[in-house]
C-alpha cells in the first residue's frame, strides 16, 4: 500500500512542479491542483495508511484502532481553500489575459 | 508632604483609567471630524487632559516616600508578558509634566489652530500622544513600554505632518519617523536582551538586578541598543538632526511633543534604568560624550538659527545634551540635578515656545531678520518671554539657574579618571555662556530695537487672554521654583528622587544661595561671556544666512538624506536588477528549489536510515487504480497546452481516484468533500476556458537551444523533486505513528465534543477558531473573485461569439422552422429535465448530510458544496437565464448571515463565562426524526454551512455572468459601429 501511495504522490509532485514551471497560466493552475493533490495525500498519510478501520467512534468501542483523525480536518479544510484558491487564481488569470491579451505568465506574448 | 494626604486613597484602576481616558478621548475627537468649530475639540481634550491631571494629583499620596501603585492584568503570562501599570514618585512628576503642560498646551492651541485646519484631527492625534505617553511613564513590562515608545514616535510623525500640504512637514516627519523608529527597534532588541539577562520582563525585577546585569557578559550589547533608543528618542548627537526639521509642526506640538515630553522619553528612559544599567565604564563613555558634544553643538548652533522655533530646538537639544551629560555621570547628587532639570526645562521651555507661537501668528513670521522691537505692540507677551528666556540661561531667581548651578557644582567632582571628566568644567561654562547669549539674542532681537517694517502681518497686537495664560502660569512657576525652591518644588522633586535612588537618595540642598562658592564663579563668567559674545556677534547675525558659520553647510539632515537615498533607492535597485526578476518562472524555479534544499537539509543532518523500508505486500486492486492515476498525472502534463479540455478531464479522473483512496483508507469525510470539490472545480475551469487564447494544435518544431536547455532544466527539477517526495512519503508512512494528540480528541470527541464524528468534532469544536478563520479566508476569496470579475474586460479575440455556438445558430437558420437557440435548448434536453427534478432531492441530501454530521460522515463544509452543486446544476440545465428567472440566490447574503452565526456562536460561550467558542452538547429528539445531535457546534456549523454555499455560488455565479455581459457588451459595440 505504502509504496503504491509514495510512488503516486511523487509522480503527481514532478507532474505539478513540471507544469507550475511552465509559461502557460493555464499549465501553471493545473500543475497546482497537481500538486495540491499530492500534498493532501501526502498529509493524510502522515497519521499512518490504516485499510478497513472505523472512521466513526462506536458505543463504548475502544479507539486504538480508529483511522486519526487529526491530518483528516487538516486535509478536510485545506481541500475546501483549495478550491477558493483554484477559482482565485483562475481569475487572475482571466484577469490578466484580458488585459494584456496573452495566456503568457508574465503577460508577455511570443516566447514558448 | 504630610498636609498632601487629603483622605482619599486612589484605587488602582484609576491608573487604567488615567492611561484610557486620553485614547477615550482621542476616540471622541474622530467623531467629531465634521465639526466645523475649533472650541468644541479643543475643550474636550482640556477636559480629557484636566481629568488626567486630577487622577495624577490624587494619586500623589500613595506614591511619597519610595511607595509605588500597581496594577496588573494578565496578557500572556506564560511569556512574562502583563498589562502591568506601576506609578511611583518618577512617574507621577513625569504623569504631572505631561498632563499638566498637556492641558495648559490645549488651552493655547484653542487660540492657536485656525478655523481652517482640520482642528478635530489635531487634538485626536494630540490625546493619543498624551495616552502613548503616560504609556510609557507607567508601564511595569518594559515590553509594553517599548510598545509605547513606539506608540509615540508614531503620533509623532502624524502631528509633524499635520499641515501635510507642506512638503518641509512631510519631510521634517519622515525623518523624525526614521530616526525614532530605528531607536525604538534597538530599544526593543535592548529591552529583550535585558529581559533575557534578568529572566523576567518585570520593571521592578529588571531594576532590582543592577549587579547581575552588569556583570553578565550581554550587558554592553544591551546597553549599546538601549542607549540608542533613549539617545535617538532625545536628539543627542550624532542623532541631534530631526528635531530641527520637526518644527514644521504647529507650535503646540513643538511646545508639547518636541521640548517637554517627548523628547524628554529618553532622558526618562536612562533616569528609569540608571539603577539597572549605570555604573560602568562603558555607560559613563557613551553617555558622556554623546551629552558633552550635544551640550556643546546644540548651544553653538542654537546661536546662529534665524528661525526662532530653530534656535528653541537646539537649546532643546543642548539641554537635553545636559541632563544626559548628567545622567552619565552616575553619581547620585547628579541624578537629582537631571531630575530637576527635566523639569526646569520643561516649564521654561514650553513657555518659550508658546510665546514664539504668539509672535509668528500675529507677525506672520519667524525670521529674526525680519523681526524687532515687538515690546511696543505685545509687552506682555514680550515680558512673559523675557524671564522664561533668562530662566533657559540660567539667570538667578529664576528655576533655571539652580539646576544650572548643581550641574556645574557637579561637574567640577572628580568622577572617573578621563579626558572627558577633565574637560568637563570648561565645556560646561562654555555651553553656559553660549545659552546665555543665544537667550539674549533672541529677546533682544525679537523685542527691542526699531519697529518692524513690512511683516506679513501689520501691527500685531496681544493675543487673547486665555491664550496667554498657559505662558503666564508657566512663568510665575519658574519664578516661584526659582525663588523658594524647598518650600515649592523640594518635597516633589524628594518623592521623584527617592523612587529613582532608593537607599541612595543624597543629602542636598535646594535654596537660591549657596554662598560664593565655584560654580557661582562659573555662572558668573557665562553671564558676562555669553553678553559679551552676543554683543560681539550681534552684528554679523543680524544678516547672517541660516546656521553656524564654515559647518553650515554639513547638515546631518542632508547626510541623512543622501543615506536614505542610498539605502532605500540605489542599494535597492541595485538589489533589484543584480538578484531580482520580474518573471514568474524563475521566481518560481526559485522556490521550488529552495523548498527541495530546506526539506534535504533535516534529512542531510540527522540522517536518513533507509532501515524502516519494508515491503509490506501491495493490493492488486489498488495498484491497478493508481496505475491509471499515474498515466492521467502524466498525461495532464503533457496536454495541459495543447488539449486544455482533455487534461481537465484527466485532472478531475485523478481526482476522483484521490477520492477513493481516501475510501479505501477509511477516511469517508475526506471522500465526500474532495469528490464535491472535484465536481465544483472542473465546472468552474470549464467556465474559465473559455476566455483563454486559442490552443496550440501542434508542437512547435523549431524550438531554440536556450529552450530545449530551459525544457530540460525543469523536467530535472521536477523529477529529482518527485523522487525526494516518494522517498519522504514512503518513510513517513512507515514510520511507527507516535502517539501524538490524536489521542486526545479521539477520547473527548464524545465526552467534551457530543459527536461520534472526530473530524467534524475537531473542526466545528476543538479547533473551532481554526475552522472560523478558514471560512472568513474562503468568504474573502469569494469576494475578491467577485470584485475582479466585476471589472473584467476579455481579450478582443475572446469578443466574438464562439466557434461552436456559430455552428448551431447556422443550422438553426437554415432551417426555417427553427428559431435561433432552439438547438441550444434542445441540447442534453433528457439530463436538463432530470437535473431540474433533483433540485429537490439534492437539497434534502445536503440537509441530511449536516445534520447527521457531527456524528457520521458530512458536516457544514460537505452539505454546503452539496447545496451549492445544486444550484448550479440549475444553471447547468437551464442557463443563467433561466436559472435566475426561477430562484433568487443571494450569495453574499448567505455568506453574510453564515459569518455572522458563526460568531455569534462563539460569542455566546462568552456570556456563559466560558472562553471564545466553547460548544455545549445534548441531543433533542423531534417527531419523526428522532433523537438528533443539538451541541452549539452545530449552530457554528451551520454557519460554516451558510458560508460554503454562500462563497462557492458566489465565486461560479460571477464567472457563469460573464458570457451574459459579454454578449451585452457585443451589441453595444455593434450599435456604437453602426452609428459611426
Amino acid at each position: 500500500m505504502e509504496i503504491i501511495l509514495s510512488i503516486a504522490i511523487g509522480v503527481m509532485t514532478s507532474c505539478g512542479v513540471w507544469l507550475i514551471l511552465r509559461p502557460r497560466t493555464y499549465q501553471v493552475i493545473i500543475g497546482l491542483s497537481l500538486l495540491s493533490y499530492a500534498v493532501n495525500l501526502f498529509i493524510f498519510s502522515v497519521g499512518g495508511v490504516k485499510t478497513n478501520v472505523p472512521p466513526i467512534l462506536s458505543e463504548g468501542g475502544g479507539h486504538d484502532l480508529l483511522a486519526d483523525p487529526v491530518p483528516q480536518a487538516l486535509v478536510l479544510t485545506a481541500i475546501v481553500i483549495g478550491f477558493a484558491t483554484t477559482a482565485l487564481f483562475l481569475v487572475v488569470l482571466l484577469a490578466s489575459r484580458g488585459m494584456t491579451g496573452t495566456d503568457h505568465v508574465d503577460g508577455r506574448g511570443e516566447k514558448r | 508632604m504630610k498636609g498632601w494626604d487629603i483622605g482619599i486613597t486612589l484605587a488602582p484602576h484609576f491608573l487604567v483609567l488615567l492611561l484610557a481616558l486620553p485614547f477615550i478621548g482621542s476616540l471622541l475627537s474622530v467623531l467629531l471630524l465634521n465639526t466645523a468649530s475649533t472650541a468644541l475639540p479643543s475643550r474636550l481634550a482640556s477636559l480629557v487632559a484636566f481629568g488626567c491631571l486630577a487622577i495624577t494629583v490624587f494619586a500623589y499620596p500613595q506614591v511619597t516616600d519610595g511607595n509605588v501603585l500597581r496594577y496588573t492584568i494578565e496578557w500572556i503570562p506564560q511569556l512574562g508578558l502583563n498589562f502591568s501599570l506601576r506609578l511611583d514618585g518618577f512617574a507621577w512628576m513625569f504623569c504631572v509634566l505631561i498632563n499638566g503642560i498637556g492641558f495648559l498646551v490645549t488651552v493655547y492651541a484653542r487660540y492657536y489652530m485656525s478655523e481652517e485646519d482640520p482642528v478635530p484631527r489635531f487634538f485626536s492625534f494630540f490625546l493619543a500622544f498624551m495616552g502613548a505617553m503616560l504609556g510609557i511613564v507607567l508601564s511595569g513590562n518594559v515590553i509594553l513600554l517599548s510598545i509605547f515608545w513606539e506608540l509615540t514616535s508614531i503620533s509623532s510623525f502624524l502631528l509633524i505632518s499635520y499641515w501635510n500640504n507642506s512638503a518641509a512637514a512631510r519631510d521634517g516627519a519622515r525623518m523624525a519617523l526614521t530616526i525614532t523608529g530605528i531607536g525604538g527597534f534597538c530599544l526593543l532588541i535592548g529591552l529583550l536582551l535585558l529581559g533575557n539577562i534578568v529572566g523576567s520582563y518585570d520593571l521592578d525585577k529588571i531594576l532590582a538586578s543592577g549587579d547581575l546585569i552588569r556583570s553578565h557578559s550581554l550587558y554592553v550589547p544591551a546597553l549599546v541598543f538601549i542607549l540608542l533608543g533613549a539617545l535617538t528618542k532625545s536628539a543627542q548627537f550624532p542623532f541631534h538632526f530631526w528635531l530641527p526639521n520637526a518644527m514644521a509642526a504647529p507650535t503646540p506640538v513643538s511646545a508639547f511633543l518636541h521640548s517637554a515630553t517627548m523628547v524628554k522619553a529618553g532622558v526618562f528612559l536612562l533616569a528609569r534604568f540608571s539603577p539597572a544599567l549605570s555604573g560602568t565604564y562603558e555607560w559613563f563613555f557613551i553617555l558622556g560624550a554623546a551629552g558633552i558634544v550635544t551640550l556643546l553643538l546644540g548651544a553653538f548652533f542654537a546661536i546662529f538659527q534665524q528661525d526662532l522655533k530653530g534656535l528653541l530646538a537646539y537649546s532643546t537639544i543642548s539641554h537635553l545634551g545636559l541632563i544626559t551629560t548628567l545622567l552619565s555621570l552616575g553619581s547620585p547628587l547628579a541624578t537629582v540635578a537631571a531630575i530637576f532639570h527635566m523639569l526646569n526645562h520643561a516649564t521654561f521651555k514650553a513657555s518659550l515656545f508658546m510665546a514664539a507661537g504668539i509672535i509668528d501668528h500675529e507677525t506672520g513670521t519667524r525670521d529674526m531678520r525680519r523681526l524687532s522691537g515687538l515690546f511696543r505692540y505685545l509687552p506682555y507677551t514680550a515680558t512673559l518671554a523675557m524671564v522664561a528666556s533668562a530662566a533657559m540661561a540660567g539667570v538667578p531667581l529664576l528655576n533655571g539657574f539652580l539646576s544650572k548651578e548643581m550641574f556645574f557644582a557637579e561637574a567640577i567632582e572628580t568622577h572617573a579618571d578621563s579626558v572627558l571628566d577633565i574637560i568637563l568644567p570648561y565645556v560646561a561654562t562654555l555651553a553656559g555662556a553660549f545659552s546665555v547669549a543665544y537667550s539674549l539674542r533672541f529677546i533682544h532681537t525679537v523685542f527691542f530695537g526699531p519697529s518692524p517694517t513690512n511683516l506679513p502681518k501689520d501691527t500685531p497686537h496681544e493675543p487673547p487672554r486665555w491664550m496667554r495664560f498657559p505662558i503666564e502660569l508657566l512663568v510665575v512657576i519658574c519664578l516661584i521654583v526659582g525663588i523658594v525652591p524647598a518650600f515649592s518644588v523640594g518635597p516633589f522633586l524628594h518623592t521623584a528622587v527617592v523612587s529613582v535612588l532608593g537607599t541612595q537618595t543624597p543629602e542636598y540642598s535646594l535654596s537660591m544661595w549657596h554662598g560664593f562658592n565655584l560654580p557661582l564663579i562659573m555662572s558668573l563668567i557665562a553671564l558676562v561671556g555669553g553678553a559679551a559674545l552676543y554683543f560681539v556677534l550681534s552684528h554679523y547675525l543680524a544678516t547672517c544666512e541660516d546656521g553656524p558659520p564654515l559647518i553650515r553647510r554639513l547638515k546631518g539632515q542632508r547626510i541623512f538624506e543622501r543615506i536614505l537615498v542610498e539605502v532605500s533607492w540605489r542599494w535597492a535597485r541595485m538589489a533589484e536588477q543584480r538578484i531580482g526578476t520580474r518573471n514568474l518562472q524563475p521566481q518560481l524555479r526559485w522556490v521550488v528549489v529552495t523548498g527541495f534544499l530546506a526539506g534535504l537539509l533535516p534529512l542531510w543532518h540527522s540522517g536518513f536510515e533507509p532501515r524502516t523500508f519494508v515491503f509490506s505486500g501491495v493490493d492488486k486492486v489498488f495498484a491497478g487504480i493508481w496505475l491509471v492515476g499515474i498515466c492521467l498525472a502524466l498525461g495532464t502534463a503533457y496536454l495541459a497546452k495543447y488539449h486544455r479540455l482533455a487534461a481537465l478531464v484527466m485532472l478531475g479522473g485523478i481526482g476522483l481516484i484521490v477520492c477513493i483512496t481516501f475510501v479505501w483508507l477509511s477516511a469517508p469525510d475526506l471522500a465526500i468533500t474532495q469528490l464535491l470539490v472535484e465536481i465544483v472545480t472542473t465546472v468552474l475551469i470549464l467556465l474559465g476556458l473559455r476566455w483563454l487564447p486559442k490552443r496550440t494544435e501542434k508542437m512547435d518544431e523549431s524550438v531554440t537551444f536556450r529552450a530545449r536547455f530551459r525544457r530540460f532544466r525543469d523536467l530535472l527539477i521536477a523529477i529529482i523533486c518527485g523522487i525526494g517526495m516518494t522517498f519522504i512519503a514512503y518513510a513517513v508512512m512507515t514510520m511507527p505513528v507516535p502517539d501524538a494528540i490524536a489521542t486526545y480528541f479521539l477520547e473527548n470527541a464524545y465526552s467534551e465534543g457530543g459527536g461520534r464524528n472526530v473530524v467534524n468534532v475537531i473542526l466545528v469544536d476543538f479547533r473551532g477558531f481554526d475552522t472560523l478563520g478558514e471560512i472568513v479566508v474562503l468568504g474573502i476569496v469569494a469576494l475578491t473573485v467577485f470584485a475582479l470579475l466585476r471589472r473584467f474586460r476579455p481579450a478582443p479575440d475572446t469578443m466574438v461569439m464562439p466557434e461552436q455556438q456559430r455552428i448551431q445558430n447556422r443550422f438553426d437558420e437554415e432551417r426555417p422552422e427553427r428559431n435561433a437557440g432552439d438547438t441550444v435548448r434542445e441540447y442534453l434536453l433528457v439530463p436538463s429535465v432530470i437535473m431540474q427534478w433533483m433540485f429537490p432531492v439534492i437539497i434534502t441530501f445536503a440537509v441530511y448530510l449536516f445534520i447527521r454530521g457531527h456524528d457520521l460522515p458530512g458536516g457544514g463544509f460537505s452539505a454546503g458544496l452539496t447545496l451549492s452543486i445544486a444550484f448550479l446544476l440549475q444553471y447547468l440545465a437551464g442557463g443563467t437565464r433561466w436559472a435566475e428567472d426561477r430562484i433568487r440566490i443571494l450569495p453574499l447574503w448567505w455568506m453574510g448571515l453564515g459569518l455572522i452565526i458563526a460568531t455569534l456562536t462563539g460569542i455566546g460561550a462568552w456570556f456563559l463565562g466560558y472562553p471564545f467558542l466553547t460548544s455545549h452538547s445534548q441531543y433533542l429528539t423531534l417527531p419523526l426524526i428522532g433523537k438528533v445531535p443539538a451541541a452549539t457546534a452545530l449552530l457554528f456549523d451551520l454557519g460554516v454551512f451558510l458560508l460554503v454555499v454562500g462563497s462557492t455560488v458566489l465565486i461560479l455565479v460571477a464567472l457563469a455572468h460573464q458570457s451574459i455581459r459579454i454578449t451585452r457588451l457585443r451589441t453595444i459595440e455593434a450599435e456604437k459601429a453602426k452609428e459611426s
